[in-house]
């Protein structure tokens, strides 16, 4: 296995046939503020407790990851105790993604007007965003900029850069950073939609899933639901790497891979496997192929959609080797704060190393068998899960290729596959 | 008795393990989790309030009971 720094650049950007104009629109530059008001952005609401309802009709869940119900959080910002915090998060620690970034810098006045309904949604207008992309954050400011006396949303918006890293994006790490902390995670309870900025009750929204909220009020919830699957409705953002079609597609949920790549020019039988969910939802076979993207399909074949990215694993790639530079990633970039990560995330990936070098016995993968069940949740933040998650899916689906590194022989990885480092990252072209 | 672990603060001394091993779950480098979410039955509190005591990094706290108010300030 080879290292090589180059990322993969998403070249294209493309939008699945039939599914109207919604994340990505045909933007090609940074929207304005002109262009987008003209397409019906920010447009009044008059009834807020109507949009309450199309936005719980409409099923919309989180996009950072976790795919919670956004209906759900918004409530409990609301009912809680003090004015409510706002927060655009556009940290997108993900290697692997780059919708978050696309968005801040194509369609930050989307962002900016699902950050506004969601200020009217909890009834507050203390709203902030949080990016590390410094192309974003300029983006976000200038499209700020534009609104100040534009008479469409006069507000304040606070603007908050921090250096980019994995677990910057955490909801309880953007909260410290918002207190004037480290951008590190914090132990739970409480949640940020309890106490959070300033230990008030803080609402902390993807900004793929703040997008959604323009669209569910131009939409309906109906129309929305147009789109998508019955329990995972609307469009998501893949970020596809890993193969030459490599790019930014906006999809309704439901589509499998085989069609995805069919469409965008890839063929499914040179694929060996996937990386799902950026670096959280482990790997899958090719079997993968025909399941359909969306939250409760994955989950099913115990994986998941994640923040949206896929990596393909081609002919020729080894899943055991880009496990292990999954897993070299996360002892190298965990928080260092918890003490089953720091160490639970280099024991498996010290075994992970051995293993691709074929210096791996039995012994090493009983205890890495066992690492992949029982240090699930044992960490403040999800990083130890997606490590555990990474090892766990490589000895389910693919015994076979960790049984040829045991034996020492791996013709793949004879003949030499490069990943980049960190494996799969993503870029925009500049 | 309700309580919270913060294990970001854990230091991994291991005496919460030993006070109460029922509640507190140690991994092979000493460092622990909670078992449950932290409602602590009535027979357990003793040991689980020993630990919360001899913690030298105060990781352990108790939380107020469900709907009690939070102090203001």
């Amino acid at each position: 296995m080879s290292l090589t720094a180059e990322a993969h650049v998403a070249t294209t950007v493309a939008t699945f046939p039939d599914i109207g104009s919604r994340l990505v629109a045909g933007v090609t530059g940074r929207e304005s503020l002109p262009e987008y008001v003209s397409a019906g952005g920010y447009a009044a609401v008059r009834d807020v407790e109507r949009l309450l309802a199309a936005v719980d009709d409409a099923g919309l869940r989180g996009r950072g990851g976790a795919a919670f119900p956004t209906i759900r959080k918004i409530r409990a910002v609301r009912a809680g105790r003090g004015v409510p915090v706002v927060v655009a998060n556009g940290e997108e620690g993900e290697p692997a993604s780059v919708k978050d970034r696309w968005l801040l810098r194509h369609r930050p006045h989307l962002v900016l007007d699902g950050l506004r309904l969601a200020g009217l949604l909890v009834g507050s207008d203390d709203v902030h965003v949080y990016v590390s992309d410094p192309a974003g954050a300029a983006a976000v400011r200038a499209a700020a900029e534009e609104l100040t006396g534009a008479g469409v949303w006069d507000t304040g918006i606070t603007v908050t850069v921090v250096d980019p890293a994995y677990v910057a994006g955490e909801e309880t790490a953007v909260v410290r950073a918002l207190n004037g902390g480290p951008a590190l995670p914090a132990d739970k309870p409480p949640r940020p939609f309890e106490e959070g900025v300033g230990g008030r009750p803080t609402l902390v929204s993807n900004v793929e899933t703040l997008a959604n909220l323009p669209l569910i009020a131009r939409l309906g919830a109906a129309g929305y639901r147009d789109a998508g699957t019955a329990a995972s409705p609307g469009t998501f953002l893949l970020s596809l790497s890993g193969c030459a079609a490599a790019g930014l597609y906006e999809l309704p949920y439901g589509e499998t891979l085989r069609s995805v790549l069919a469409w965008v020019g890839e063929d499914a039988g040179s694929v060996a496997g996937f990386l799902m969910g950026g670096y959280f939802s482990g790997v899958l076979g090719p079997h993968a192929l025909d399941v359909p993207l969306d939250y409760d399909s994955l989950k099913a074949v115990g994986s998941g959609l994640g923040c949206g990215a896929v990596s393909v694993i081609p002919r020729g790639g080894c899943p055991v080797a880009v496990s292990a530079a999954v897993l070299a990633y996360f002892a190298r970039e965990n928080a260092g704060q918890c003490g089953s990560c720091f160490n639970g995330t280099a024991a498996m990936s010290a075994v992970l190393d051995a293993l691709v070098d074929h210096r791996a016995d039995e012994t090493d993968l009983a205890r890495l068998t066992r690492w992949s069940g029982f240090l699930r949740g044992r960490g403040a933040c999800g990083t130890l899960d997606g490590a555990t998650n990474v090892a766990a899916s490589l000895l389910r689906e693919f015994p076979d290729r960790v049984a040829a590194h045991l034996q020492g022989r791996c013709g793949d990885c004879a003949a030499g596959y490069g990943l980049t480092d960190p494996p799969y990252a993503m870029a925009l072209p500049s | 008795m309700k309580i919270k672990l913060d294990r970001t603060v854990c230091d991994g001394f291991g005496l919460c393990a030993a006070h109460a091993p029922e509640t507190f779950s140690l991994d092979e480098w000493g460092y622990v989790s909670l078992v449950g979410a932290g409602s602590i039955p009535p027979e357990r509190e003793e040991g689980v309030r020993r630990a919360l005591l001899d913690c030298p990094v105060h990781a352990i706290t108790e939380l107020r009971p469900a709907g009690e108010p939070r102090p203001e300030g």
